[in-house]
């Protein structure tokens, strides 16, 4: 199965893509934007701070999901020994980690006006700080060696530790007491969220995720390209 | 209308403080993997370039190689 997404068949595609999907982000983004700065309401508690909300949660969102993919990726690249998977993985590190920080960031200044503090050691935003440094090795891991297998091994080694973290972070809110309200939105029961947030929210989720794809893209065929240089060496 | 948009009743300098670093990472990602694309197409063009006759041949037999020299000027 996995022949079929072999690079040298896919990058006829990968090339292409990415002037589609920037142009699909900046659509969505735009209206994303224009709902959760002008249209969506204010907080009934929280005033207009509530609009931190469609940056932040989406980051934090996709920073999951992408080392959760990581971790994925890596067991696929043990078990099925195919090079492709750490090629992937390389290429979805890096907006993951810039995701984890823009969460960490915006999540320190909505909690200024809602805590009245910028940054409290509490459950979640510790295990969210610990993820970014997770990403933080795994990105340093693929500059610092330079034997490719080693790289694979160890950047492996440390998606799978790191995503003990995950369940770490989403249920933190429900082990601990912490500042960080429970979970609004919720897949299997009622979301405690009005329809006029989860609309914008779900926008800017979906131009957060086009923005993460566009980078992949790129990355891919960036490290693809470097692949093809070593080739010409070797000729 | 403008002046709540921006003031938004105190809390404009934090929505718009975590909507800015937001959109200025995004810029930074993009342009800096954009760079490193586009260093990398150059890399793989100037070598290709100083392949003999018979070994750029070779490379060009490969899809691949064709696609990267095609796309040259693009993202």
């Amino acid at each position: 199965m996995f022949k079929y997404f072999e690079p040298n068949k896919i990058f006829a595609i990968t090339s292409k893509a990415p002037k589609y999907v920037l142009f699909l982000f900046i659509v969505v983004i735009t209206i994303g934007l224009t709902e959760a700065l002008i249209l969506s309401p204010e907080d009934y508690k929280q005033g207009d701070a509530v609009r931190i909300m469609y940056v932040h949660v989406p980051a934090a969102w996709i920073s999951l999901g992408i080392f959760s993919s990581l971790a994925l990726l890596s067991v696929g690249s043990f078990v099925f020994k195919n090079k492709n998977f750490a090629l992937i993985s390389k290429s979805l590190a890096p907006s993951g980690f810039i995701f984890n920080i823009i969460a960490l960031v915006t999540g320190s200044i909505w909690g200024k006006p809602t805590w009245g503090t910028w940054w409290a050691w509490d459950a979640r935003i510790t295990s969210m700080l610990i993820l970014a440094l997770f990403y933080g090795m795994y990105l340093l891991a693929w500059r610092i060696y330079e034997d490719k297998e080693q790289a694979v091994r160890i950047t492996s080694m440390i998606a799978i530790l790191g995503v003990i973290n995950v369940p770490i972070i989403k249920y933190s809110v429900e082990w601990w007491n912490t500042l960080h309200q429970p979970p609004s939105i919720n897949v299997l029961t009622k979301n405690s969220i009005h329809e006029s947030m989860l609309v914008p929210l779900g926008i800017m989720t979906a131009a957060f995720a086009l923005f993460s794809l566009l980078i992949f893209l790129m990355k891919y065929n960036t490290e693809l390209i470097k692949v093809k240089n070593k080739g010409l060496d070797r000729l | 209308m403008i002046n709540k948009i921006i003031l938004m009743n105190g809390y404009g300098v934090y929505v718009w403080s975590a909507f800015s670093f937001t959109l200025i990472s995004f810029a930074t990602l993009y342009f800096s993997t954009r760079l490193q694309l586009s260093k990398e197409k150059k890399r793989f063009v100037s070598k290709f370039g100083s392949l003999n006759e018979e070994k750029a041949r070779s490379a060009r037999s490969q899809k691949i190689n064709r696609e990267i020299l095609s796309n040259t000027s693009k993202i």
